[in-house]
């Protein structure tokens, strides 16, 4: 017993040894031309399936350049994705964003969650690190004047005044109920979407509350129900989202349910089951397979990873993007390529990416799209 | 519709499986003095093997009623979640029983991360639909909506409840885990063997567990390997609530805070003119909880417990 016991020991402490090795050599060798960097995104917790996407879709784009032998100053490029998780919380956010800082990364794709890009993009502000988030759309997060803030997905401003308008004007919904998930993302995007469902002339008949986290949303289902809304607007994610739609059914609350990106993903239809049928949602920029290089992203992607959950694509992009600005400058060094990114003019997957002088992606599109038997349905895009 | 009706109902219906879960909880409270942590876990154990079962029998084609096939499901949970927690107890609380009590906390936190990795690497971190076979029967009671799945989750609950009240108010086993959580020493020199008695808590908490864990992904039609944080915590206050270490405590907790709950998030926006919203329905929760705790220490039905010799 006590023999093994010291075994076990011994081994924890060479285990304990090697760790520290490994990211001593990490660190060694980022020296050595490898060019670090962070993509950063929740691998556990609710949202992790996002994450993960989003995370994938930056290896691949890293391995591809990789592979490409870019030069840069006369020396190979070669890049290292250093994959870090913010549990889509704002705080340990902050703590990873000071990680990656201290670590010395050449710039950062992510975070995914608004309500974590916000927070981290000071810390990459002040430390010069160029940012791209792939998915965060919360209009306060390249409102703040940054410089190193940028993102190449359209803003909930857009997209909260197209699904405003749709749910009024082609859906005919006078009086409309709203859900959000009080994250900086389902929050600012159930406001835009209020300001514009009121301007087109509808009444908000309830305004109710819930987290990133619930799973049971009957109570508040139950008092808008008491309301007779004709429409239904939920802000927030997908996890939420499928659980609500079923809730609804439960209830004999049978109204349409309309709801943003986050809704917009496969993980929803498979949630929700049937009762996805008819669920409108959007999602910011083209169909997949209307995207320039769509089809062919979607064939490397699933080939190597599986199915695409949203925002893959987009970050992607996001590192070709960066990587763009530095062959340009000729340099990974955040102060010599941050000067590039604000002139990038990128024909990418998702589209053609141009910078506004906010960082926010110019003349950006949303489509509209309907669950029909199992698959969301592009019903029309809107510029 | 009457809605107070409907959100007693939903209350009533959350608060049951709440109280499922509570009960593992206060059981090893009450003869350990340990609040066991990785039980939320325990109760994703259960939703994650039953519903990896339901899949595989849904997708490989049998050609059974859909009750039969969840009942499979679940009784392929059951002794996956009873080992867990036999297995738990052995290598993180036994080796810890006369160290300071800070000690297995820490280790049962850590059981809680490691069983949710276990079970990220084995499922992945996608979430995991209840494929659409049970009856989804809708019911008119007293001008609210009822579904079979929620009468289903009421009566397994009372049904479950009853019967573990039985087992330890009537049975030698009961008096046995009596003895123990009383007088760990004197119930061993009367010949109760402490160890087992101990095991056989963590067994039957366990098996709560997973019909709990498999009640909740039925009924919200998901499992995820994060479920158990948010459901553990509920439970905790739950048994808290209640008075910890007392099983009548831990049901009526339960029961009571689902139905704040629910008309806490049904009622606080329209009672305080939209100055609160329903995202404070946890907020009102806990603070009928602090609130509870402040006026009597012990919980609900608590009873003060002198210090052991």
């Amino acid at each position: 017993m006590k023999s093994s016991r010291r075994l076990a020991l011994a081994a924890l402490v060479a285990a304990v040894g090697l760790i520290g090795c490994g990211q001593q050599d990490a660190g060694n060798t980022a020296g050595e031309g490898i060019v670090q960097i962070g993509s950063v995104a929740p691998l556990t917790g609710p949202q992790a399936h996002l994450g993960k996407d989003n995370d994938n879709g930056a290896q691949l784009a890293v391995d591809e350049i990789n592979a490409a032998g870019l030069k840069l100053g006369g020396k190979p490029l070669r890049l290292q994705l250093v994959s870090e998780d913010d549990q889509a919380d704002p705080r340990t956010a902050t703590i990873i964003a000071q990680k990656l800082v201290d670590g010395g990364v050449a710039g950062v794709i992510g975070h995914l969650n608004s309500g974590a890009t916000i927070p981290a993009s000071k810390i990459y502000h002040d430390a010069g690190i160029p940012q791209i988030s792939p998915s965060a759309t919360a209009i306060a997060y390249t409102a703040q004047g940054f410089k190193t803030a940028f993102r190449v997905m359209t803003n909930d401003e857009q997209q909260g005044k197209a699904l405003g308008q749709y749910a009024v004007a082609k859906l005919g919904a006078k009086q409309i109920a709203i859900i959000d998930d009080r994250t900086a993302y389902g929050q600012g995007l159930a406001d835009e979407f209020e300001k514009a469902a009121k301007a087109a002339g509808a009444e908000i008949v309830a305004h109710e509350f819930t987290s990133d986290r619930s799973t049971d949303f009957l109570a508040i289902l139950t008092s808008i129900k008491a309301k007779h809304p004709q429409l239904l607007f939920y802000g927030g994610m997908d996890a939420q989202a499928g659980p609500m739609a079923k809730q609804m059914q439960q209830l004999g609350l049978n109204v349409q349910l309309l709801g943003g990106d986050g809704v917009e993903t496969a993980e929803f239809v498979k949630l929700a089951g049937t009762d996805a049928e008819g669920v409108v949602a959007s999602s910011p920029g083209l169909p997949l397979a209307s995207m320039p290089g769509g089809t062919a992203f979607k064939e490397k992607f699933t080939a190597r990873y599986g199915q695409i959950q949203t925002y893959a694509p987009y970050a992607y992009d996001a590192v070709y993007v960066m990587v763009e600005a530095m062959r340009r400058a000729d340099s990974a060094e955040p102060g010599n390529y941050l000067a590039e990114l604000p002139k990038t003019d990128y024909q990418g997957v998702t589209g053609h990416i141009r910078f506004d002088a906010k960082g926010d992606v110019a003349g950006g599109s949303v489509t509209l799209y309907q669950a029909k038997s199992g698959t969301w349905q592009v019903l029309e895009t809107v510029h | 519709m009457d809605i107070l009706t409907q959100q007693l109902i939903n209350g009533l219906v959350l608060g049951s499986v709440y109280a499922l879960v509570a009960l593992g909880y206060t059981m090893v409270y009450g003869i350990l003095e340990l609040i066991n942590f990785a039980h939320g876990e325990i109760t994703m154990m259960g939703a994650m093997v039953a519903l990896a079962v339901i899949g595989a029998l849904v997708g490989a084609g049998v050609d059974l009623p859909g009750v039969v096939i969840a009942l499979f499901g679940l009784l392929a949970a059951i002794p996956v979640c009873m080992a867990l927690g036999f297995a738990i107890e052995r290598v993180a609380y036994r080796p810890l029983r006369h160290a300071p009590r800070l000690a297995p906390l820490i280790t049962a936190i850590g059981m809680s991360i490691v069983l949710q990795n276990v079970a990220m690497l084995i499922w992945g971190r996608q979430y995991i639909s209840f494929p659409p076979i049970l009856p989804q029967g809708r019911h008119q009671l007293l001008g609210a909506t009822i579904t079979d799945v929620q009468i289903a989750i009421l009566c397994t609950s009372v049904i479950l409840m009853a019967a573990l009240v039985t087992l330890v108010k009537r049975t030698r086993l009961g008096r046995a885990m009596r003895a123990t959580a009383q007088a760990p020493q004197i119930a061993g020199l009367m010949g109760v063997n402490v160890n087992t008695i101990i095991s056989l808590t963590f067994v039957l908490g366990s098996a709560l567990a997973a019909v709990a864990g498999f009640m909740v992904s039925a009924y919200y039609g998901l499992a995820h390997y994060y479920m158990g944080f948010m459901l553990g915590l509920k439970a905790f206050s739950a048994a808290v609530l209640g008075g910890i270490g007392n099983l009548a405590g831990a049901m009526l907790g339960g029961l009571l805070l689902g139905v704040i709950e629910s008309l806490g998030a049904g009622y606080i926006g329209d009672l305080t003119g939209g100055f609160l919203g329903s995202h404070y329905q946890d907020v009102f929760a806990f603070f009928v909880l602090i609130l509870v705790l402040v006026l009597r220490p012990s919980g609900l039905l608590g009873e003060r417990v002198v210090e052991r010799a």
